[in-house]
């Protein structure tokens, strides 16, 4: 089970806190989108084996979202940051290119 | 015949005799026996029978891997199958029945099953029970159930309560042996903060019973000093009775501690599990003797040497006289020993090494004691109980060279390390060749949060054999001072898997490798020689490993005759996987406070107690308890539905809606968010006023509706579905935290706050203008408006809505008001014949008038407009949460299945879900169908069946007869109807 | 276990602050007494509560009956700011836990660190299935859930057990 630090409130909490909320950094595309961004938008994931960005809501705590850098293979997490970016920052590909390389 | 002996005994209290009964026998133990010795103590050797052949056994081992022992403990409330008797403590008072042997133990039926075992290989019910088909259902499969049980499921609900306990530490010891205490004791002197769990009901594990020096004191008395050691540093918590069921991602681990097992008085909970977060865990699990396959090795009286000596020494019982013990080690020898401290004799040792010549040896052959060195055994003689056994040389073909007189057989076959709780999240493991055993590698160890390791293993759970190596190795891994240990040198372990080398079939089809599910040498032979060579496959084949103890004194006994047939290597074949719980672990310790009223929680209203005391009859809506009607004395609930929905029709009707969600959106783009939130334009709402309102997901597909009611310039308060109020804020949330962070917005869920009452039907208006204190009437407070003011003395906020065509108030209180408020419209409202209602007459109500229900008419893939709602969504916005989706072609086309109201021919009530079909298969040879109800009640107001229903081309065509079906008889007839059943322009509710 | 006492508080009042912190906190300074708590912890001032419950969230608990005129001079104090204010005494309703075994019975049903707590922490968290509260009021714990759930709550309290 795992245990995410919400940046909101400082707290490293269990996921039974938690509420997971999929992949991160979506761009919402709208009424003008093509139908292969609206596609692209709503339904196409990376699923990805290795790192992954994520949402989770801190549902039990804080009620804040926030976003997690995290490898779905070995669950190990790079780093929890604000949800309130559309990239992941860079002390967050830092942390990911440092760990990653070892 | 086994026996109490005269002395000896470190664990039991001769002082303290104990009365139990196994299978209704009157027997007597001692305090601290188990169940194991304290049947061995009063001669009953055979414990219980093995699955599929039924045949006699007793027990193999001492501790949590025993195979054979089950029984069903206690009774009526507080009974349980499938213990192990060599765990489970003995109390006075304990009942102890026998499993799987019918019509008694000592003579059962199902034996038959032996005597045909060559007809009942591996595989055996994959191949016979096939064909034909028909027979499986109704003869095979009940008749292997009923053989193939182990102990009964109980009968009554568990009188015992259960305890969680979250706990968090730096570092958590599994494990109370020498190995654990030194780790423990090292952790904590380090400072981190220390939990230590032991299994058993005492510490030191097997050191004072193997006899070892450390820091010049006897093991048991270098044990008792660690623990007061520890006990003293207040940084340590340590528990007995505490296993370590399974460890997890991210440093979590689940203990299981037992509280009232091992005692007769039954109070506070019965066990308790630790939901631990560790920084690093320390596996100090020990390591389990593994028995050797020879012909017979299954017979009563065959026992795990280490097993063996600790029935001698821990409990003073003895399974015989005279005990063959047979090895490929030296520990064994030990066993040798014990057995010849407590006056029992040992007339030959089996080795199947030749030329050994180590300090343990030769201290038992000094003693007196022949060692037949490169013997083995060919065949175990005896049924009940061994009688005796034919030695062969281990090289041969199992010619018997000699017979010897015994009536116990002692076996080991070299330790397997407790790997499973370093492996159960991924630890990987290496063979060690020279001591034939798997061991953790601690090069890759199971990753927590960091990357990093985060369990690690010492002592004999990491392959120490010693008790010198074993304190070695934990100083070496977790620090500290290493104690002076005076131990015996071991010559090395021969790796020896069958006996002898070049057994024939014969002699295979008798050796045992997982005792419970009697899979034997030549079933994991077979296995391979059929093809099933992958050990995972092999495995559920032959069913090995698959019993109640998981494997443990199977799998790499398996795992050995599966390389040793497929020609390659133990390493190669791969262990199977080890998953949690260590041992089984009750339901009712996972489940913890979960039971009963806790078991989930159920929402009440302020009103709850009122309905309640009134007769509701209750509906579940999401996690809310909500009155579905108020059935009176003799009265059905239907009927009790239709004067309900009567009297709020033609009087007054009163309803709980407190359950809806309240949720306050309040800043300068509170318009502008609520405008991308809802298919309406919300913005331009005015102060003062209310507006039903849509919303949709990124999909388009309806989610929620409700009524949205404009407070000021700033401020709304959206109403939600009952069940959708944490779900919307939260969606309200997400949009706000993650899309529009810059939007000066705030939303505040305030459901809880409120009670909320709906005054409903003609006599509305009389009666809140009774209690007095503000304007309702049509010009001051007109539909679809609210005002605040007072009622009775009730500082309210009221809604002029309605849900059900009928004149309507929604009057909202703060919730610790809101139960004097209802009392005081039951009081106000007596004259004019007030009445509460429920939920179904809510529906009912609804469905005359044509309102949709999320739930009902949406489903997750409905759009507003498959409804008939485009009224209700904007044309003027450029954008807002589900128009992108909305413009999918799926959408646009025109047999799309839309809403309308249906009428049967006949007047009865069509069946919820019911299709509508027409002629003709589709692709998948089903019937094709147009249309589906999606909500269809008898309408108390128009005295027939009316429904609401989505229809190709519905809208289309009405005035059409459609054919719905209907379960067991023929199609039903109804025609398409505007869904609007009753006062279509809405007369009553606008007066 | 007689070394817990689980009690349901009457009415206590509550009230809702969202906004920045730095916009509410003057403002609740000056109408409580409160200082600005820190990140999770409280503040307390004249028998009343200030607490951080989120980056843009405080809940002040005070007096049931003082509640309401709190929050009117807090939403003048607050004027044009973006900020919003509101009562919700009647939201959620409060247990205290007095005797040695309280915080071990509440760590049978929260995930939390109780060794770790700051003395005047509020820790929000999950209680058995439903989202809690809990701080300290002297020696006694209070634990704060949702009205509609009292009746489980009261039963997870009175049925936990130290260990």
């Amino acid at each position: 089970m795992l245990l995410l630090t919400c940046p909101n409130c400082g707290l490293a909490v269990e996921e039974t806190e938690l509420a997971p909320g999929g992949e991160a950094h979506l761009k919402r595309f709208g009424p003008d989108s093509t139908a292969d961004q609206f596609e692209e938008y709503l339904f196409l994931r990376d699923n990805a084996k290795g790192v992954h960005f994520e949402r989770w809501r801190h549902a039990y705590g804080c009620g804040k979202w926030f976003l997690a850098a995290r490898n779905t293979a070995t669950l190990e997490v790079y780093g929890t940051y604000s949800a309130q970016t559309t990239e992941p920052p860079q002390h967050i590909r830092d942390e990911i290119a440092r760990r990653t390389d070892r | 015949m086994s026996r109490r002996l005269k002395t000896g005994g470190r664990r039991i209290d001769r002082s303290r005799p104990v009365t139990f009964t196994f299978d209704g026998r009157e027997m007597r133990g001692f305090a601290g026996d188990t169940v194991a010795s304290a049947l061995l103590a009063n001669g009953q050797l055979v414990m219980g029978r093995s699955f599929k052949y039924h045949r006699p056994r007793s027990v193999v081992a001492s501790g949590p891997e025993e195979p054979n022992a089950l029984l069903s403990i206690g009774e009526g409330a507080r009974f349980e199958p499938n213990q192990r008797a060599t765990v489970q403590p003995l109390w006075d008072g304990l009942v102890a029945r026998s499993q799987n042997a019918w019509p008694s133990l000592g003579f059962d039926v199902g034996r038959v099953n032996d005597y045909g075992s060559k007809f009942l290989p591996a595989g055996f019910y994959y191949k016979t029970f096939i064909h034909p088909r028909p027979l499986w259902k109704h003869v095979f499969e009940p008749f292997i159930r009923r053989a193939a049980g182990l102990g009964a499921a109980p009968t009554e609900a568990d009188a015992d309560t259960y305890a969680h306990r979250y706990a968090y530490y730096d570092t958590l010891v599994i494990g109370g042996g020498i190995a654990g205490l030194l780790a423990a004791r090292a952790a904590a002197e380090a400072g981190d903060r220390v939990m230590l769990v032991e299994r058993q009901g005492h510490w030191g594990g097997r050191a004072p019973t193997d006899g070892a020096t450390i820091d010049g004191k006897p093991a048991a008395e270098w044990v008792n000093d660690t623990v007061q050691a520890i006990d003293a540093m207040d940084n340590v918590t340590t528990i007995l009775r505490c296993e370590g069921s399974g460890v997890y991602d991210h440093g979590y681990i689940l203990c299981t501690e037992g509280l009232t097992d091992h005692v007769a008085e039954k109070s506070g909970p019965r066990q308790r599990l630790w939901r631990v977060r560790a920084g690093r865990v320390v596996t100090a699990t020990g390591a389990i003797e593994r028995p050797l396959s020879f012909a017979g090795n299954d017979v009563p009286g065959v026992v795990l040497a280490s097993a063996l000596r600790d029935y001698v020494t821990e409990y003073g019982v003895s399974l015989g006289e005279r005990t063959v013990i047979v090895t490929n080690n030296d520990d064994a020898y030990r066993t040798a020993k014990a057995l010849l401290a407590a006056g029992l004799r040992v007339p030959a040792i089996l080795d199947v090494r030749t030329g050994v010549d180590t300090p343990l040896v030769n201290e038992i052959k000094a003693m007196g004691v022949r060692v037949h060195a490169g013997r083995a055994i060919a065949k175990v003689h005896g049924d009940g109980q061994v009688t005796g056994i034919s030695v062969c040389a281990q090289s041969g073909d199992g010619t018997v060279l000699q017979e010897i007189r015994c009536d116990c057989v002692a076996m080991s076959g070299g330790w397997s390390p407790v790997v499973h709780l370093w492996s159960h999240c991924g630890g990987k493991l290496w063979w060690d060749e020279a001591r034939a055993m798997f061991r953790p590698d601690a090069d890759h160890p199971p990753t927590g949060a960091d990357g990093k390791g985060f369990v690690t293993f010492v002592g004999a759970a990491s392959g120490a054999l010693t008790a010198a190596e074993v304190l070695a190795d934990v100083t070496d891994t977790i620090g500290g001072t290493v104690p002076v240990v005076e131990d015996t040198a071991e010559g090395p372990i021969q790796q020896v898997w069958t006996m002898p080398e070049g057994a024939p079939h014969k002699l295979r089809a008798k050796m045992w490798l997982d005792y419970q599910n009697d899979v034997k040498v030549s079933d994991v032979r077979l296995a391979a020689q059929e093809g099933f060579e992958s050990v995972e496959h092999a495995k559920r084949y032959t069913t090995l490993g698959m019993a109640t103890d998981q494997g443990k004194l199977s799998n790499i006994n398996g795992l050995a005759v599966l390389a040793d047939r497929l020609d390659t290597t133990i390493p190669q074949v791969g262990t199977t996987t080890f998953r949690p719980p260590y041992t089984p672990v009750t339901i009712g310790t996972l489940a913890g406070e979960a039971r009963g009223v806790a078991f989930q929680p159920l929402r009440r209203t302020p009103i709850h107690d009122w309905h309640e005391s009134h007769g509701a009859h209750w509906e579940p809506v999401g996690q809310w308890r909500r009155p579905y009607c108020f059935p009176r004395a003799g009265e059905s609930h239907a009927e009790a539905v239709t004067r309900e929905i009567r009297n709020t029709r033609e009087k007054l009707g009163l309803l709980d809606a407190s359950t809806l969600g309240k949720i306050l959106v309040r800043g300068p783009d509170a318009g502008r968010f609520l405008d991308m939130l809802y298919t309406n334009m919300m913005s331009t709402l005015k102060p003062g006023k209310c507006r039903y309102g849509l919303m949709c997901d990124e999909n388009g597909f309806l989610m929620d509706d409700g009524v949205v009611a404009r407070i000021d310039d700033q401020t709304f308060l959206c109403h939600t579905t009952t069940g959708g109020a944490e779900r919307i804020h939260g969606w309200m949330e997400d949009w706000l935290q993650c899309e529009w962070w810059n939007w000066k917005v705030h939303a505040l869920n305030l459901t809880e706050q409120f009670a909320q009452i709906a005054v409903v039907g003609p006599k509305a208006r009389i009666v809140l203008e009774k209690l007095g204190g503000m304007n309702v009437s049509a010009d001051t407070l007109p539909f679809m408006t609210w005002a605040d003011g007072t009622l009775g003395g009730f500082g309210v906020r009221v809604y002029r809505i309605s849900f059900s065509g009928e004149l309507s108030y929604e009057i909202a209180v703060p919730a610790g008001q809101g139960r004097a408020l209802w009392d005081a419209l039951i009081t106000a409202g007596a004259e004019f014949d007030a009445m509460p209602y429920g939920t179904e007459a809510l529906h009912v109500m609804r469905a005359e008038k044509g309102f949709i229900m999320i739930g009902d008419e949406t489903d997750g893939t409905i759009i507003p407009q498959d409804l008939g709602l485009d009224w209700a969504i904007s044309k003027k916005k450029d954008d807002f949460l589900g128009k992108r989706g909305q413009q999918r072609d799926e959408f646009q086309k025109a047999d799309r299945w839309k809403l309308v109201g249906l009428e049967t021919l006949d007047g009865s009530v069509l069946e919820d879900g019911a299709y509508a079909v027409v002629d003709g298969r589709n692709a998948n040879g089903q019937r094709r169908t147009e249309g589906r109800v999606t909500s269809t009640y008898y309408s108390t107001t128009l005295d027939r069946g009316i429904a609401m229903g989505l229809v190709a081309r519905g809208p289309a065509r009405m005035g059409e007869t459609v054919r719905f079906t209907r379960i067991g008889g023929e199609p039903v007839e109804a025609r398409i109807v505007d869904p609007v059943f009753f006062d279509k322009d809405g007369e009553k509710q606008n007066v | 276990m007689s070394e817990v006492a689980v009690r349901a508080m009457g009415p206590v009042g509550m009230i809702t602050l969202r906004g920045a912190l730095e916009t509410l906190a003057p403002a609740v300074e000056a109408v409580t007494g409160c200082a600005q708590p820190a990140q999770r912890l409280s503040t307390e001032a004249n028998g009343r509560r200030a607490m951080w419950m989120s980056p843009d969230e405080l809940m002040l608990v005070c007096d049931h009956a003082e509640a309401p005129g709190l929050a009117s001079r807090l939403t003048d104090q607050l004027g044009d700011a973006f900020a919003t204010i509101a009562v919700v005494s009647d939201a959620r309703i409060v247990f205290e836990l007095t005797g040695p075994g309280s915080a071990s019975a509440l760590a049978s049903l929260m995930p939390v660190d109780f060794a770790r707590l700051d003395p005047s922490e509020v820790r929000r968290t999950r209680m058995a299935q439903i989202p809690a509260a809990i701080w300290r009021e002297g020696t006694a714990w209070r634990v704060m859930c949702f009205r509609s759930v009292a009746h489980y709550a009261e039963a997870l309290l009175r049925g936990a057990v130290p260990a």
